[in-house]
């Protein structure tokens, strides 16, 4: 039985449950509602629930588990000598995976019988030319080892799947016993759904938890490779961003980082006043009707796809740039200071108008937090309302605006589409905002995209910098936190 | 009553104030506040009294034009401060809340120090030309308050640190260092325990000596304890002023009486 019929019984099954247990409920009794411990539906609920759950636990377990077993299992069979060099033992796994998905096929489609197959030679009979009517492409003919391979790793399958509809129906049968038999007028069923409803909430929560630890160590142990391959010394202390395909290349975060920071100063250094003004402006000044649009329109900044800022960058700022900066006698400050519209200093405007509404609307909500007898205290002495927001309002959310602030550089830094357009290629280490410079991500995305080798050292330089990327911006978001966390009681 | 009668004697050589005329307030559709005439004296403590939703709190912040913040707020009538239509249009509200002081229901003081809390009023109308002038201000103010020895030894320490009762004769000392000529409070002890309201009480009574006091309070002792002059408020209207003795002895309307012995409310 395929997973989606086993998927489809399984909610049958579980319908029939509800609708039993509920049976069963109202019959003990006696018909009347208000006899029982819970509402009749909740007896339905937790037959259901007892039905499908630990099934489908059972299933999703087997189905992550059952290929990695398998697999091993083949891999065995498979002599070292038949795995050339250059080759690893998982590109001769997939072609046995092919074969036996061909043999598959060709059995449903009335090509082979079942025994046929068992006793199929690869020498004997053209195996290749038939795969390939089926539509399976092979890279070479199919060796006798690979053949016997294929054939364990299909028989293996197929005796996994019927163990998997066997196992995954018995837990489904006892769980449909075990809640059926429970159900009676005094069996607290309410309180076991509530059960059932928190664990639903666990795995949620722990799904994310354990993704983001999944993805720290798959990045982990490409960074352990790369380190293996490269002189530690050179990634962090050396200055120099020279990748080089035929080896022996400099490979340094540090021009990277300076890029990186550098812009991000930048961009902090536009979204961070305007962003602020706009809040106060927002929260203080303007009335319910202004306020009522204008907040959405500057959250419309938010919706924004960053590769559509990167175009702005590339389209209108840079040769702006260029037209003020640049072009000599032409220019509009008469200067030949820049050259290609790529610069620190397009990339860095461009992020900030994007961070402007993430630094404005997390500052409105702390601004608002302000309570608003603090205002009531200084507008009663006499203080202006602008003296009011410099000398009590903002140093009272100010733990809260360095949050988000730091929450925005960190967003800052991870920001790849605008300075992938706006800011070059050239890692480069230098002061002048003109000029073209380069960050970790933009060389994150070059490294790994066209041809690449796992094995080299330029290739895994990419999950290098994305360690440091990630923890870099994780000790801003732990700071930030931090200092929003601290601060925030006092005023509450 | 002896003590009551001895003040009434005093209270009636005093001036006027602030006087009200006819004044009008609306939130929106809801009429508030309805033709309140009213003469608030120098140098006295007046109680606002009455049910919630009475209007009091919304007249008194009429006195300082706190209600300009609240955008659904319109005001009509006159209020005069020494004889001044403090709703003409040449008046600075800034200027004019420097000069009525507010004391609010919930201690309110900033994120600031102790000393910053009170030297903000004199920074920001810079009534002091040397530091050391500035600290006599603030210890003047936090004396008055009569909270300068609980707080001499930690100037620097932050306001909101200290206990609600201190927190309120903290804002008490911050209003006063503005050397206002009338003190509002809404409510300042609701939210103070007893040992707290009576050093407040107290307080203002000291305070009247410098200048007038308009206190809005929910409790009837609190207001015959502290007051010289009662108005009793009730749906927006005002429907008893005088002196406080005659208002809780002798009360002229039956809403009054009815009140204070608390039948409403």
């Amino acid at each position: 039985m395929t997973t989606f019929w086993l998927i489809s019984c399984l909610i049958l099954l579980s319908t029939a449950g509800f609708a039993l247990g509920r049976h069963r409920a109202l019959v003990s009794a006696g018909g009347q509602v208000r006899n029982l411990h819970s509402l009749p539906s909740y007896y339905g609920t937790n037959v259901a629930l007892s039905i499908s759950v630990p099934p489908l636990a059972v299933l999703s377990v087997w189905l992550l588990a059952q290929p990695l077993f398998i697999e091993s299992h083949v891999a065995a069979m498979i002599p070292l000598e038949m795995i050339p060099e250059n080759v690893n033992l998982s590109l001769v796994m997939s072609d046995v995976r092919r074969v036996s998905e061909g043999l598959d096929i060709a059995i449903y489609q009335g090509l082979m019988s079942a025994g046929e197959v068992e006793i199929l030679d690869s020498e004997a009979s053209d195996l290749r030319g038939r795969l390939g009517d089926l539509g399976i492409a092979l890279g070479s003919d199919v060796r006798p080892e690979i053949l016997d391979a294929a054939r364990r790793y299909r028989t293996m399958s197929h005796d996994g799947r019927l163990m998997m509809t066997i196992v995954v129906g018995l837990f489904a049968l006892v769980g449909f016993s075990r809640s059926y038999g429970q159900t009676d007028k005094d069996y607290r069923a309410r309180n076991a759904v509530e059960r059932g409803g928190m664990a639903l909430l666990i795995v949620a929560a722990s799904l994310a938890i354990l993704t983001t630890i999944g993805i720290v160590y798959s990045m982990l142990f490409e960074t352990i490779n790369f380190f293996g391959l490269h002189n530690w010394r050179d990634f962090f202390f050396g200055t120099t961003w020279a990748p080089n395909f035929r080896g022996d290349s400099e490979l340094s975060i540090l021009p990277l980082l300076w890029g990186t920071l550098y812009i991000s100063f930048i961009a902090l250094l536009v979204a961070v006043p305007i962003g602020l003004f706009a809040a106060i402006y927002l929260s203080e000044y303007a009335n319910t009707a202004t306020r009522s649009f204008a907040k959405p329109l500057l959250e419309i900044l938010a919706g924004i796809p960053t590769i559509v800022y990167g175009l702005f960058a590339l389209l209108t700022i840079g040769p702006m740039l260029v037209r003020v900066f640049g072009r000599g006698d032409d220019g509009l400050l008469g200067v030949e200071w820049m050259t290609g519209a790529t610069s620190v200093l397009t990339a860095g405007l461009v992020m900030g108008i994007m961070l402007i509404p993430f630094v404005s609307s997390l500052s409105d909500d702390i601004i608002n937090a302000v309570p608003q007898s603090m205002r009531d205290g200084s507008l009663g002495l006499g203080a202006t309302k602008s003296e009011t927001v410099r000398q009590v309002v903002i140093p009272a959310a100010l733990p809260g605006i360095v949050g988000a602030v730091l929450l925005a550089a960190s967003r800052a830094i991870g920001e790849t589409m605008i300075v992938v357009m706006g800011a070059g290629a050239i890692a480069n280490f230098s002061g002048n905002p003109l000029e073209s410079m380069t960050t970790i991500t933009t060389r994150i995305v070059s490294q790994l995209t066209g041809d690449t080798d796992f094995a080299s050292p330029e290739t895994l330089v990419a999950f290098a910098l994305g360690m440091a990327l990630f923890v870099l911006t994780l000790g801003l978001n732990i700071l930030a936190l931090y200092i929003v966390r601290t601060y925030r009681e006092q005023y509450d | 009553m002896n003590d009551m009668t001895l003040l009434e004697r005093k209270v009636e050589t005093q001036d006027i104030k602030i006087e009200a005329r006819n004044v009008q307030v609306h939130y929106g559709n809801t009429h508030a506040i309805k033709d309140v005439n009213v003469k608030i004296e120098d140098k006295t403590v007046t109680a606002f009294i009455g049910p919630s939703g009475c209007g009091k709190s919304t007249f008194l912040r009429c006195m300082n034009r706190m209600n300009d913040t609240i955008q659904a707020c319109k005001v009509s009538g006159n209020i005069l401060l020494d004889g001044e239509d403090i709703y003409d249009k040449r008046v600075d509200p800034v200027q004019l809340r420097a000069k009525v002081g507010m004391v609010f229901q919930k201690p309110n003081p900033f994120p600031k120090s102790i000393y910053d809390n009170v030297a903000y009023g004199p920074k920001i109308h810079g009534l002091y030309n040397t530091k050391s002038e500035l600290d006599e201000i603030v210890e003047t103010a936090l004396r008055r308050a009569a909270i300068w020895d609980e707080v001499k030894d930690r100037l620097n320490a932050p306001g909101t640190g200290l206990s609600g009762g201190q927190q309120q004769r903290l804002c008490i000392a911050r209003a006063v260092a503005t050397a206002p000529e009338v003190l509002l409070m809404d409510e300042p002890c609701s939210a103070l325990d007893p040992i707290a309201t009576a050093q407040v009480e107290e307080l203002i009574d000291e305070l009247r000596q410098g200048f007038s006091v308009v206190i809005v309070t929910h409790s009837m002792q609190q207001a015959a304890r502290v007051s010289q002059r009662t108005a009793f408020f009730h749906l927006g209207n005002l429907v008893e002023f005088g002196e406080t003795g005659h208002v809780f002895t002798n009360p002229q309307d039956a809403r009054t009486e009815s009140y204070i012995t608390g039948r409403i409310g």
